[in-house]
């Protein structure tokens, strides 16, 4: 196959924005996906089938034969899991990644986001550090991201966030009915609340219409194509420049390196079957946070025998995601209007500044509430079966309001992926393993945020409570999945340098969440692209003709 | 044009015909569950969700749901179903001396009870499967004619922009 430029792995929420900088800058690029590409006419509206309700498979993948992963209790006995399980710590894997189906939040984290060692030192056992570059770094291609995939929302009504140079491209969807009840219920708590930034069209934008405010949101594909992905943006310019090809259904099993220590392509499975190679000047991991340090971890050499970019033991090490707590109030007067998407209101005044905390995380309203997700959300001391149950399920369901939130996790260096020894997948590559667990004071801090969110639920009305906080026995990733291969300047606490590049292999990148040293109180698709945005501007600065140059 | 006892008698039938829609007569149209097995497992799901002025579980063709998954996506559950049903039949043999499909509600209840206490993993499954079949998509052989979803007051078809306003706000006491 011809030799190209750049060789980016995975069309994901960080891949997808590469290969559009790369190829408009007249790189040419292969973009390599392991999954399928959908389009709108593959929502189905499934409610037992889809990337959030999974009881009869993943949506938009991986099907659940033979892509098993394992992870080790603490008790460190080891359990197989099911791409379907909650423990398999799935994201999508799809032309669009996680983006096709999210639920398409699309917050910027907070200046003390990315200086959170220095905010409040690092718990003992944890690995708290800071980011190597700022919010005032970010902030151009968070408002680049915010422009080109297409945001909507409204930050006015909070203080608490950092600098912005201009608004959002369009406004919020109207409130539905939640919104009222909870954003006066939080003034007179003396709370900030405000419009969710999501990457949704309330108005017609980037050739496509708006949303039409169904039940089917977050786990779908957008029926009408308002939900805005890599998939709808960014992949469909970079195909057009005429410089970028889309590989779907090829799994990357290794990247080759030369006896100089660089890479000098990919190997890869086609969907055929077929083992080929893609040579290229340089490689660009963006398979997110799991399958990104997978990757790296088994591309061993005879220079690099630990994995690519593993000399100082660092890959797959701070895993992290995000734990959610918050809890479910029950109304006597009906809460829901079938209004999607459901989520609407938020307030970040819990992010920060809570003394004897470190950090804390954004608290918003969830989104509809299918009748299959009701049944394990109805009121305590209900039955589990029987009429009882099925007469809370009628009295219930357009009565109850849940509030929660992602509550940035502090992340270790024992929370982490590597390869399993013995199990493999369908194409005979070590699966990931996960170990370790979400450093303890990430619970202390649900456990406030759980009780945060009930205090609002009662004030909006509610007559009960249900409290959901919990302290899990695993490490925490799945969609939100970060922190495997974090950005430093040191090379022996880090992976990538600050523009994402592997220490020791200067034309390999690693861009997708994988970066994030911390990972925010907010769901994280729209750093993960920001910092897309930014990695592939120093990239393309730092490009001479051939061959990259550090 | 029918008259009034002609149209009642016709709209029986077809009532009946929808009751019946999910057994289909004498012939066998489930996949993996033998008659036997139906009729076990109808007694179960229909303690998990009974009828009331809604449908119950079989009623809304939940053992369809179960039947057809356990050829799908739940085939590495068939085991824990034959094992389930069997000792679920053997209490009920041994506690009332009847098969479970013939005991009387009250002790096809006695039955579940001692089943999730005894074996909670295969009702933890029955209990889950049951709540999909009855709650989720009817594209998958249950939740007949959307029936739970109706329950719970949902639109179905969907609608879409409808009216939020609330008419009474600015009205005078």
């Amino acid at each position: 196959m011809k030799r190209v430029n750049a060789v980016v792995i995975g069309a994901g929420a960080g891949g997808g924005i590469v290969a559009k900088e790369l190829s408009t800058a007249g790189l040419s690029v292969v973009m390599m996906e392991r999954g399928k590409w959908y389009t709108p006419h593959d929502c189905r509206k499934d409610d037992l089938r889809n990337q959030r309700t999974t009881v009869l498979g993943n949506a938009f993948g991986p099907e659940d034969e033979g892509n098993p992963r394992v992870w080790v209790d603490p008790k460190g006995t080891v359990h197989t899991a099911l791409p379907s399980e909650g423990s398999y710590q799935n994201n999508a894997a799809c032309v669009g990644g996680g983006t096709l189906s999210y639920g398409a939040q699309a917050w910027r984290y907070m200046p003390q986001d990315f200086r959170m060692r220095s905010t409040y030192g690092a718990p003992a056992g944890s690995s708290l550090e800071d980011w190597p570059i700022s919010y005032d770094d970010l902030e151009p291609f968070y408002d680049k991201a915010e422009y080109e995939i297409g945001i909507s929302g409204d930050y006015s009504g909070t203080p608490f966030k950092g600098p912005r140079r201009r608004e959002l491209p369009m406004p919020p969807l109207a409130p539905n009915r939640e919104f009222g009840i909870l954003e006066s219920a939080a003034k007179r708590l003396g709370l900030h609340p405000f419009h969710i930034p999501m990457a949704r069209n309330t108005v017609p934008y980037n050739g496509r219409g708006p949303c039409m405010r169904c039940r089917w949101c977050c786990g779908f594909a957008c029926e009408v194509d308002a939900k805005n992905g890599s998939q709808n943006t960014v992949i469909p310019v970079a195909l057009a420049t005429g410089n970028c090809e889309l590989r779907t259904e090829c799994m990357v099993t290794e990247i080759l390196t030369d006896d100089r220590g660089r890479a000098r392509g990919i190997s890869y499975i086609d969907g055929d079957g077929h083992r080929q190679e893609q040579l290229s000047d340089i490689v660009v991991v963006s398979s997110a946070a799991i399958e990104s340090a997978r990757l790296l971890l088994n591309s061993k050499s005879r220079l690099f025998p630990n994995g690519l970019g593993n000399r100082y033991d660092q890959v797959g090490r701070h895993l992290q995601g995000h734990h959610y707590t918050g809890a479910t109030g029950y109304f006597d007067f009906d809460t829901y209007d079938d209004v999607g998407p459901g989520a609407s209101i938020a307030i970040c005044d819990y992010n920060h500044g809570t003394p004897g905390l470190c950090g804390g995380g954004m608290l918003a309203n969830e989104f509809i509430r299918l009748p299959i997700h009701m049944v394990d959300k109805v009121p305590n001391g209900t039955p589990r079966w029987g009429l009882g149950h099925k007469q809370a399920m009628r009295a219930y369901h357009k009565r109850s309001v849940v509030i929660m939130g992602p509550t940035q996790q502090i992340p270790t260096a024992t929370g982490r992926v590597t390869v399993d020894p013995a199990v493999k997948d369908k194409w005979g590559l070590p699966v990931a393993r996960f170990e370790g667990n979400v450093h303890p004071h990430t619970y202390d801090i649900g456990e406030i945020q759980a009780k945060r969110a009930e205090a609002w639920l009662k004030e909006a009305g509610a007559v009960t409570t249900n409290l959901m906080s919990y302290r899990s026995e695993m490490v925490s990733a799945g969609q939100h999945q970060a922190g495997t291969c974090r950005m430093g300047d040191d090379p022996h606490g880090s992976v990538v340098t600050k523009n994402c590049q592997i220490h020791d292999v200067d034309n390999v990148f690693v861009i997708d969440g994988s970066v994030h040293v911390n990972n925010g109180g907010f769901n994280p698709a729209l750093t993960i692209m920001a910092v897309a945005y930014y990695a592939s501007d120093a990239l393309i600065r730092n490009w001479k003709g051939t061959g990259f140059k550090s | 044009m029918l008259n009034r006892r002609e149209f009642m008698a016709t709209s029986a039938l077809a009532g009946a015909a929808v009751a019946a829609g999910c057994k289909a007569g004498s012939r066998t149209w489930y996949r993996f569950l033998s008659e036997h097995d139906v009729g076990s497992l109808t007694a179960i799901c229909d303690q998990i969700i009974p009828a009331d002025e809604f449908p119950s579980a079989s009623q809304a063709c939940v053992l369809t749901y179960i039947d057809l998954q356990l050829t799908r996506h739940y085939r590495r559950h068939q085991q824990a179903y034959l094992g389930g049903l069997e000792q679920a039949n053997l209490l009920s043999r041994k506690e009332f001396g009847v098969e479970l499909a013939a005991a009387s509600p009250q002790q096809q209840f006695a039955i579940a009870q001692a089943v999730e206490k005894q074996n909670p993993r295969f009702f933890d499954l029955v209990r889950s499967h049951t709540m999909q079949g009855y709650y989720g998509s009817p594209r998958h052989g249950g939740n007949r004619d959307a029936v739970s979803w109706r329950m719970l007051g949902l639109d179905e078809p969907p609608v879409r922009g409808r009216a939020q306003y609330d008419f009474t706000a600015g009205r005078k006491p």
